[in-house]
């Protein structure tokens, strides 16, 4: 394998030109960013601003990947006037059930403002009020996604699409210093990059349910760095499932505020107060249709609805529905970790996780801090994106300089994944289990509302024994020759779901988006957050708990 | 799921092969790039809203179209003129303005307040 610097390659333009041609299979960069959703691209930019070389490796396209580009989302986005900030920040400690850290939604809420300034900079085009003033909280994904892939490319990225990574690279000193991956659409022909510190931005994970612009979040990042020892945080809040129509898996769920439930009887379910979604899953839980019309929504509503969010209509207008007069049929699909708020637990201020050069960004990372037990939608999460990927963009090429390109001896990445199972990279290992088997298991464990959303100990621990199994017999004997991509997946999967109902098993009380039916109230004894990890042997732990100023609050 | 290149408007480019965050086609030296792994098209559009001649069609299907449904008849779809909607909304090609000019998500809240139950307020 050569070894080439990136510096004399330039930017690499989208697969298929000549430059993408040019790509050998070995890089060198200060710092590596994997994952190309709005996380990822801040990362990127950000530590493309101080000087440092970067390499993004995503596992699609950077401009199409994620659960932004496909979905869209408003910010949280508040003004710095009078007590704005302030009362936000108050109102989602409460929301959020008090697992929020204050001063992290203090510099969220900053951040984002200011980062948003840059979008407007870079010319995204907003809508105007009637006074002429740009209405910059919304961005509409394809447009937001387009212009973060612009901007990335302007800064001097060199950027790999269609290129997962499949495992970290770490020295003799427990630094992590690259990673490898595939080529997908190059016969799956392997990569490595050598990097000062690697920011991970690979996304949630949605069990391939087909949420809207989900499926390429897996859990990988999360299997990786786990494969290093990393710890997880608040993985139990991963039982968030969107509204979709019943024959599709589009899930755009503000437009149901407008909704008016139906049984299978086309009789009104009384779905009003906050529990109104709850009545809509347990009325589909005991294996009734619901079906919902847009009833609320007056008719001169109706155009700034469709202009507000085309990619809620677009499904229904393809079926023929007219969601405002006909009664269609509605489905919950899992979004899991992606607007649940478990993930990598970080322990700093720049997104740094349990194990050094490592730095996670968007919804790998827990997201406790900035919104609790909570979903954090997508306004928390898109902000998140954006500001944790700032963050993390720039700790990681600070951490780069500050060690320096002669602290990079390398060790073979055997030994970064030594002991878990998961098949390595490139190896084409062949094994009897096909991975879309594993996939299909591990789905039926974590998609029925049943299990995931109305939990209970006892069918946790019937989910975790059935867990438990796959991840000793079968991902070690998954086959990689011939989709490894697929296998890495399965494996991802199958650790993320042992994680989720061990983290639950270990909160014996309902917190917002945590429904134990075994345990249906709160329980003060356990506002702290539950720290989770390990593959072979999966452990949790109460975290320090929340700062006594808040809770006294 | 993904259920159409029309062989009459694609142009070859491989704009889809490149962009689906799923790996969804191939491309075909020579011809037009196929739907190699349908079972995982997520259903996103993105491939509708990049291509630059209107020429697939996703099904807002979250499963393969059945044999004989117009979802897989160009010429229905064409009648319907259900090619390219998603670009025409999102405001991509020539002489567009982009969509996100007349969003008015971001006052979704105001907007909705009067007409909603108490529940959302």
């Amino acid at each position: 394998m050569s070894r080439r610097r990136i510096t004399a390659l330039g930017p690499v333009g989208p697969a298929g030109s000549s430059a993408a041609a040019a790509e050998p299979d070995t890089l060198d960069a200060d710092v590596l960013v994997l994952g190309g959703g709005p996380a990822g691209t801040w990362a990127a930019l950000a530590a493309a601003g101080t000087g440092a070389r970067v390499v993004l490796a995503d596992k699609g396209f950077v401009g199409t990947s994620g659960a932004a580009a496909a979905g869209g989302n408003n910010l949280w986005y508040v003004p710095d006037e009078g007590d704005q900030r302030e009362r936000a920040v108050l109102a989602r400690e409460e929301r959020g059930a008090h697992l929020t850290d204050r001063a992290w939604l203090r510099r969220l809420v900053a951040e984002t403002w200011d980062r948003v300034g840059d979008l407007e900079a870079w010319g995204y085009p907003y809508p105007t009020d009637p006074a002429g003033r740009l209405r910059r909280s919304s961005l509409q994904g394809p447009e937001y996604m387009r212009l973060m892939r612009r901007q990335v490319l302007r800064a001097g990225v060199t950027v790999l699409d269609q290129s997962p990574a499949q495992g970290l690279v770490q020295d003799a000193d427990g630094v992590v210093v690259g990673a490898t991956g595939v080529q997908r659409q190059r016969g799956n022909a392997p990569w490595t990059v050598r990097a000062g510190a690697v920011v991970l931005a690979t996304g949630g994970c949605a069990f391939l349910s087909g949420a809207l612009g989900c499926n390429p979040d897996t859990g990988d990042g999360h299997l990786m760095a786990a494969e290093l020892g990393a710890e997880l945080s608040g993985m139990e809040f991963s039982s968030v499932y969107g509204m979709a129509p019943g024959f599709g898996a589009q899930t755009k769920g503000r437009m149901y505020q407008f909704a008016t439930y139906y049984d299978g009887d086309r009789n009104p379910i009384d779905a009003a107060g906050f529990s109104g979604r709850e009545v809509v899953a347990r009325t589909l839980a005991s294996g009734s249709p619901v079906y919902a019309r847009l009833d609320l929504a007056p008719p001169e509503l109706h155009d700034a609805l469709r202009w507000s969010q085309p990619n809620f209509f677009l499904p229904y207008d393809k079926a023929g529905i007219d969601v405002f007069t006909d009664l269609f049929e509605v489905r919950l699909v899992l979004e899991g970790t992606v607007r649940g708020t478990g993930g990598l637990a970080v322990v700093g201020d720049g997104c740094e996780t349990t194990v050094p050069g490592l730095y996670a960004a968007g919804d790998v990372a827990t997201r406790e801090l900035i919104t609790g037990a909570v979903s954090g939608g997508g306004s928390h999460n898109g902000a998140w994106a954006i500001s944790s990927g700032t963050w993390a963009g720039a700790a990681a090429a600070s951490f780069a300089r500050r060690r320096g390109a002669a602290a990079r001896p390398t060790t073979g990445r055997g030994e970064a994944t030594a002991g878990t199972g998961a098949p390595s990279s490139g190896a084409g290992r062949r094994g009897t289990t096909a991975p879309r088997e594993v996939i299909r298991d591990v789905q039926a464990e974590v998609i029925p509302l049943e299990r995931n959303l109305f939990r209970t100990e006892h069918g946790l621990r019937g989910s975790l024994a059935r867990l438990d199994a796959l991840w000793t017999d079968a991902v070690p004997d998954l086959d990689a020759s011939t989709e490894p991509v697929k296998a890495r997946e399965a494996a991802a999967m199958v650790a993320h779901a042992r994680w989720m109902y061990r983290a639950a098993l270990a909160r014996p009380e309902s917190r917002v988006i945590h429904r134990r039916d075994d345990h249906p109230d709160l329980d003060e004894r356990l506002t702290h957050r539950i720290r989770v990890g390990g593959l072979d042997e999966v452990w949790t732990r109460p975290e320090v708990p929340v700062r006594e100023e808040e809770r006294a609050s | 799921m993904i259920e159409l290149v029309s062989p009459s408007r694609c142009i070859d480019c491989n704009k889809c092969v490149e962009v689906c965050p799923t790996n969804v086609f191939d491309e075909v030296p020579g011809g037009h790039p196929v739907i190699a792994r349908q079972q995982d098209c997520q259903t996103c559009f993105m491939c509708e809203a990049h291509c630059p001649t209107d020429a697939l069609f996703v099904a807002p299907l979250a499963d393969p179209a059945p044999e004989g449904s117009p979802y897989r008849n160009e010429d229905v779809l064409e009648a319907a003129g259900r090619l390219g909607e998603y670009r025409e909304w999102i405001g991509w090609g020539k002489g567009r303005r982009p969509g996100s000019l007349r969003d008015r998500n971001g006052e979704l809240t105001e907007l909705a307040r009067p007409h909603l139950p108490q529940r959302f307020q």
